[in-house]
């Protein structure tokens, strides 16, 4: 009777060299792309001569005979310090960080109790709730913005002075767009966390409630910090909608995503780049805090 | 006691009805049944996670059938125990505690009893990752006996143990019922354990449950 050992049968599928060389091929192309482009803007910056700083000639002068080693780092300090010695981008400094803020905050106050509920309580058109959260994800910046001018346009005249075109109008389009990715990170925290815990804490004398605060709560720690470094990172990068709903009047509604636009259209490259510098460290920040809160237990 | 009379229950496709048995007061309860028969939708009926579809459940609490589970006076412990991860193992003593809003010194000395009752007295300040699973199972009944209710439930708590451990637990578990003089209902796939533990056995099959024939007074010198 034949058996599995009688001789051997060697078998040699291919060689998983070009298995691994393909993924890396494909993945790496994609890093290498985000890396050249912040290498393109430290190089533009690097590169664009001081003296197009404007008001500080001075230091132009004593800057262009340094050899190129020096003069690179040199020049992206003076751009950044030419953008940030202008009044209207320390304005819209202050508004971005004021208003992704209280974004953030206001995004987790709706995100929690609303992630909670789709993750924990069945009820019926869970399913057309779930869709409507989408929709802020997928629809174009441009028709957001232009859908809320449209809303607006139905309310009180007194609200809508209050609001279109002024600086709640920056707060209520960021807000729109970054509750919805705060909704999906808070589900997706409550859906991991097992609900035999809350069953438990359910039979020990807890209602609903106290077994959400004492046991729920205490566990979602880092999805919480997630979620509102989530919804502040998109904060900070909304435009569409800012430039439609809440314009982009300069020492007014102006953040930094608008102000990139605005210095671009009166042809300031060298200050556009610096001030996307700026966002690119905020943007950096943001995600060093998200791993970290991730990765480890930090908060217990 | 426990007492269910003519409990029907109904999960999706899967129905129990006329589930009728009782467990005296302060006896040992053990209910048998194979995996995936339904004794764990029982007890969840009994705690109060599970809605029931028709019948009563009477514990020492009265007719419990609508009450939630937290009025319902009794102690749960699941399957692996499930620990709250962010607390440590005294929290986990005092939480049903300081619902009552105990106050602090009987929280504390009842913590006391609880660590030597189970042995879990250097386990205190820890939290339960890194327990062992006869750890978080002692914490677990700690937990769940803390407000001294009259009723105890308890899933399995065994089948996840290594042999050396289990057995220490089956004594554990007797004394804790003479000492408190609760009334458990304990679940199992296993007919060894059920008749090293229980005063009351039952057993599930078919969707009825029913007494197992070989209920016996336990004689403690005769099962070593």
């Amino acid at each position: 009777m034949p058996t599995h050992n009688t001789s051997p049968n060697p078998h040699r599928p291919p060689n998983d060299a070009r298995f691994y060389a393909a993924l890396g091929v494909l993945g790496g192309f994609y890093v290498l792309v985000i890396v050249a482009l912040l290498l393109a803007d430290l190089a533009y910056m690097a590169t664009s001569d001081a003296t197009e700083a404007g008001w500080m000639p001075d230091v132009a002068r004593r800057i262009s005979p340094w050899p190129a080693v020096a003069r690179a780092p040199a020049n992206v300090l003076v751009n950044l310090l030419a953008a940030l010695a202008k009044p209207e981008i320390r304005y819209a400094i202050v508004l971005s960080l004021v208003s992704c803020t209280i974004t953030a905050i206001v995004s987790l106050w709706v995100a929690v109790p609303l992630g909670y509920v789709l993750a924990r309580v069945p009820f019926r058109g869970r399913g057309l709730v779930d869709l409507i959260l989408d929709i802020p994800i997928v629809l174009p910046p441009l028709v957001l913005g232009l859908s809320l001018l449209i809303l607006f346009q139905f309310s009180p005249r007194a609200v809508r002075e209050a609001v279109v075109y002024q600086v709640p109008a920056v707060i209520l389009a960021q807000f729109v767009v970054a509750c919805a990715f705060a909704v999906r990170t808070m589900q997706a925290t409550f859906q991991l966390i097992d609900p035999r815990r809350e069953q438990v804490a359910l039979t020990l004398g807890c209602n609903r409630a106290q077994a959400f605060w004492r046991v729920v709560l205490p566990e979602s720690k880092r999805g919480i910090i997630t979620a509102g470094t989530l919804a502040w990172a998109r904060a900070l990068g909304e435009f569409g909608p800012l430039l439609i709903f809440a314009g982009a009047t300069r020492m007014k509604t102006e953040v930094l995503s608008t102000t990139v636009f605005l210095e671009l259209s009166i042809g300031n490259l060298p200050a556009a780049v610096a001030v996307s510098m700026i966002m690119i460290v905020a943007a950096a920040v943001v995600l060093a805090i998200m791993r970290l809160a991730g990765s480890r237990e930090w908060i217990l | 006691m426990i007492t269910l009379e003519n409990v029907a229950i109904e999960q999706g496709e899967f129905r129990l009805t006329d589930v009728s048995f009782s467990i005296p007061a302060g006896a040992y309860g053990v209910l048998m049944g194979a995996t995936g028969s339904g004794k764990t939708t029982i007890l969840e009926a009994v705690c109060g996670l599970r809605p029931v579809a028709g019948g009563r459940i009477l514990l020492p609490a009265g007719d419990v059938t609508h009450l939630r589970p937290s009025e319902r006076d009794l102690g749960y412990v699941p399957q692996d125990g499930v620990l709250f991860p962010s607390m440590t193992v005294a929290e986990h003593l005092a939480f049903a505690l300081h619902l009552r809003r105990w106050p602090a010194a009987a929280i504390r000395r009842r913590v006391g009893e609880l660590a030597a009752m189970f042995a879990i007295e250097p386990l205190l300040p820890r939290r339960p990752p890194g327990l062992s699973g006869g750890e978080r199972q002692r914490v677990a009944l700690g937990r769940a006996l803390a407000f001294r209710p009259s009723v105890l439930c308890l899933d399995e708590p065994l089948s996840a143990l290594d042999s050396g451990t289990r057995q220490r637990m089956y004594s554990l578990l007797q004394n804790v019922c003479r000492q408190t003089g609760v009334t458990v209902l304990h679940v199992t796939h296993s007919r060894r354990e059920a008749r090293r533990l229980g005063d009351t056995l039952l057993r599930l099959h078919d969707g009825k449950v029913v007494r197992d024939a070989a209920t016996a007074p336990r004689n403690p010198q005769t099962e070593a």
